[in-house]
């Protein structure tokens, strides 16, 4: 399904490139900024953060603000994990909505009332 | 394409998905608020939905079981939070045992629907939100898709190296 082929088709593409699993690599602790980053490679500092913002979109890292500073880390777990979950539900979603569009093409069949008022029927 | 938009809050676990439908409010509504319609989409075709209780009330219990190939059945159940006919709804979404009592082993998931109108049809935004990471935990021991495993093994075995 094309749904829940997307997320991963991104992150192996984010894993596709050396640069970019080096830097998954160095930022398990979340100490070096993107500035720092670029000064390992021989590479802009443009091309540096355009690797890193692939590895963002993959899920595979996040940046937080340390004064003027953007600090990269690796999040295997967290935000990871959270993209699984999210695809999951989505995928779920996709099914359902698809299933109201084919019911709301239908002749509706006869109503049952709203909120039906079962007590003292119930089982 | 009726999904028209997606967006996911990796912060916050949030899935939020809006749909347009050719269809006027009251019509959609009804998906919702009738329990012979719910059981139609809430399921997906292999495991469809009995609605037993349906009382869309604040306070108010939905509970529905959803029944396998092998016969093998699933309960669940929706506890409302609030309701305003015919736009809007929130409500936990939750699993239960064989016997119909909520099981702390399964995700809750908090669900809320605004359905509103929209170029001569009706938008509908649901928003699903796990409730802690545990219960996003739960959902994904219940059933991962293949094609992310092996992305995620790739992963686990670059940063192991």
């Amino acid at each position: 399904m094309v749904v829940e082929d997307e997320p991963a088709d991104r992150l192996f593409h984010a894993l596709a490139d050396a640069t970019r699993r080096d830097i998954l690599r160095r930022s398990v602790d979340g100490e070096l900024s993107v500035s720092r980053l670029a000064e390992l490679y021989p590479m802009s500092f443009a091309a540096v953060q355009k690797h890193v913002a692939v590895l963002e979109r993959a899920g595979l890292v996040s940046k937080t603000r340390q004064g003027r500073e953007q600090l990269v880390r690796t999040r295997p777990d967290a935000v990871r994990r959270a993209r699984q979950a999210l695809d999951h539900l989505e995928s779920l979603w996709h099914g359902r909505v698809d299933r109201m569009a084919d019911l709301l093409a239908e002749p509706e069949g006869p109503r049952t009332r709203e909120a039906p008022e079962r007590k003292g029927t119930d089982r | 394409m009726t999904v028209t938009g997606v967006d996911k809050d990796f912060e916050n676990l949030t899935l939020t998905l809006t749909a347009d439908f050719a269809a006027p409010v009251e019509r959609v509504w009804r998906l919702w608020a009738d329990p012979r319609q719910l059981e139609r989409w809430w399921g997906p075709p292999t495991y469809p939905a009995t609605v037993e209780e349906h009382d869309l009330a604040p306070g108010g219990k939905v509970t529905y079981y959803m029944t396998g190939p092998e016969g093998d059945r699933h309960h669940g159940w929706w506890e409302i939070v609030s309701v305003d006919a015919p736009t809007s709804l929130e409500f936990l979404d939750g699993f239960s045992d064989s016997d119909g009592a909520p099981t702390d082993a399964m995700p809750v998931i908090t669900g809320r629907v605004r359905i509103s109108e929209n170029d001569g049809g009706s938008r509908m935004v649901v928003t699903s939100t796990f409730r802690s990471r545990e219960n996003m935990e739960q959902l994904l021991q219940m059933g991962m898709d293949e094609g992310m495993e092996g992305a995620m093994g790739q992963i686990d075995a670059l940063l192991a190296a």
